[in-house]
């Protein structure tokens, strides 16, 4: 495995391997997120579920740790790499093919570190308090959390950050590992811009439903 | 037409350089690129001034040898195109061109335009051959090459080794050189014996030459004036990783032949 890390080929695979790791959880996330709108049972079963399958829950939350930091390892070596390939600039540079998405991964990523940071100390430790937190009462940690418009505004935020970020994510993972087929516009990217779409809308649905009273 | 470049001057490699104005007043929309810095030298070597160094050779658009960033962009604005074959009808009247070298820490500035390319000859020489028996030549059916597998090494084969790509790329990466050499050469049934091992060679030369990674910003595939497919990237990174987790595979194909 480390000959293939020294490699900078290989810090990509692993940046692609754990990005698809961290997509197939964001799904499920959504997924879960999406049952507070069948009201307060529902979501707090859920939570309750994963919190009886300790062992599972443990691993799940393992591998998705292992995955953060081989990432953002990869991710601050390559780019250390890119500074030193290009140590003087152009004057004058104008982007031919390079998306938004593509230009922000790394600001992107690092604000969506942070993010996650932030968002496990509300509502997974209950360390930052907008709200009244509980132990295991996730809906009304949730909705307590959305009521507050700021609080509300941070995860809006957050969730157009790492829908971009999913739109060159979701897309060049696969080109990384060398599994997709030619085509004749390799840029193009229907399906990952979907899938980043999706998963944006559904997690950008609850605070937006939270603060307009659509869920209380 | 009137033209105002303003182009990189550097007296050698390693002295500091600085943008120089130039006026071309009456250049005409027909001349090539090339031929308008021809025109600015002549004026530049009779007021007994260094001409402005740069890289060229055929002036058709095959060898390579050409290549600038013209206000921006690898080649200049025109799709698919070469420095030489870019023509001044696809510029302004009164236009501003600024005009810099290829930039890249593989890429030192050499004078001027001109940079040294010799870490895209490393590549080559790490595994961007076939071995193939001296004497007359083969017969021509003696191999046969399936039509799709053709086509594509052709199409990656076109590449002129210009080092747009590296330029163009906000990584610095040469990744789609290198892909290119890969795929023109791991599609042929010539290019099976040093498959793997080409791949893993390659890929560990571009890495200590110092060049960036691939992060599929698509930039290189635009810049390049034979509009190589990042699709050979993807080729180039399935085949080292095929490399690097079956050794078994590699030294069976290698002993295959
Ligand atoms: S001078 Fe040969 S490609 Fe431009």
């Amino acid at each position: 495995m480390l000959f293939l890390w020294r490699a900078v080929v290989g810090k990509k695979i692993a940046m692609a391997v754990t990005g698809a790791i961290m997509i197939a959880f964001l799904i499920g996330h959504v997924a879960g997120n999406l049952l507070v709108f069948r009201g307060a049972v529902a979501l707090d079963a859920w939570s309750a579920f994963l919190k009886h399958n300790a062992g599972v829950l443990w691993a799940v939350r393992a591998v998705l740790f292992v995955s953060v930091v081989l990432h953002v390892v990869a991710a601050v070596q390559v780019t250390l790499l890119d500074r030193k390939a290009r140590p003087q600039a152009y004057a004058r540079i104008q982007p031919q093919a390079a998306t938004v998405a593509s230009r922000t991964m790394r600001i992107g990523g690092l604000l969506i570190a942070c993010f996650i940071v932030v968002h496990l100390m509300h509502l997974t430790t209950g360390t930052i308090r907008p709200a009244p937190f509980q132990e295991a009462r996730v809906y009304d940690n949730v909705v307590g959390g959305f009521h507050i418009w700021w609080v509300a505004l941070i995860y809006v935020v957050a969730m157009i950050v790492i829908g971009l970020h999913l739109v060159h994510g979701a897309w060049s993972w696969l080109r990384t590992l060398g599994l997709s087929r030619p085509k004749a516009e390799p840029l193009q990217r229907p399906i990952a811009a979907a899938l980043a779409i999706v998963i944006w809308a559904g997690f950008t649905a609850i605070p937006l439903a939270i603060l307009f009273g659509l869920v209380r | 037409m009137k033209l105002v470049l303003r182009v990189w001057r550097q007296k050698e490699r390693g002295a500091p350089g600085a943008f120089s104005r130039y006026e071309a007043p009456d250049a005409s929309p027909d001349m090539s690129f090339l031929e308008l810095l021809d025109v600015i030298n002549e004026h530049l070597i009779v007021s007994g001034e260094q001409p402005i160094a740069f890289d060229h050779d055929c002036r058709e658009g095959i060898c390579g040898s050409c290549g600038m960033m013209i206000d921006g962009v690898a080649h200049g604005p025109m799709k698919a195109t070469a420095t030489c074959q870019l023509h001044l009808r696809h510029f302004r009247d009164g236009d501003e061109i600024q005009v810099e070298p290829w930039r890249a820490a593989a890429f030192p500035v050499i004078k001027d335009l001109v940079v040294d390319r010799g870490a895209l000859d490393h590549i080559i020489a790490a595994g961007g051959f076939v071995t193939a028996q001296t004497g007359s030549a083969p017969d021509g059916n003696a191999i046969l090459v399936p039509k799709r597998a053709a086509e594509e090494a052709m199409d990656a084969a076109a590449c002129i080794g210009c080092g747009a790509c590296i330029a163009a790329c906000p990584n610095g990466s040469a990744s789609l050189f290198t892909a290119a050499k890969i795929s023109h050469l791991g599609l042929l049934p010539q290019g099976q014996p040093e498959r793997a091992r080409r791949v893993v060679a390659m890929v560990a030369q571009m890495d200590r030459e110092g060049f960036g990674n691939c992060s599929w910003h698509g930039e290189c595939e635009a810049a390049c004036p034979k509009s190589i497919s990042i699709d050979t990237i993807v080729r180039m990174n399935r085949d080292w990783l095929a490399a690097c987790i079956m050794p078994k595979e590699k030294s069976r194909s290698e002993e295959g032949g």
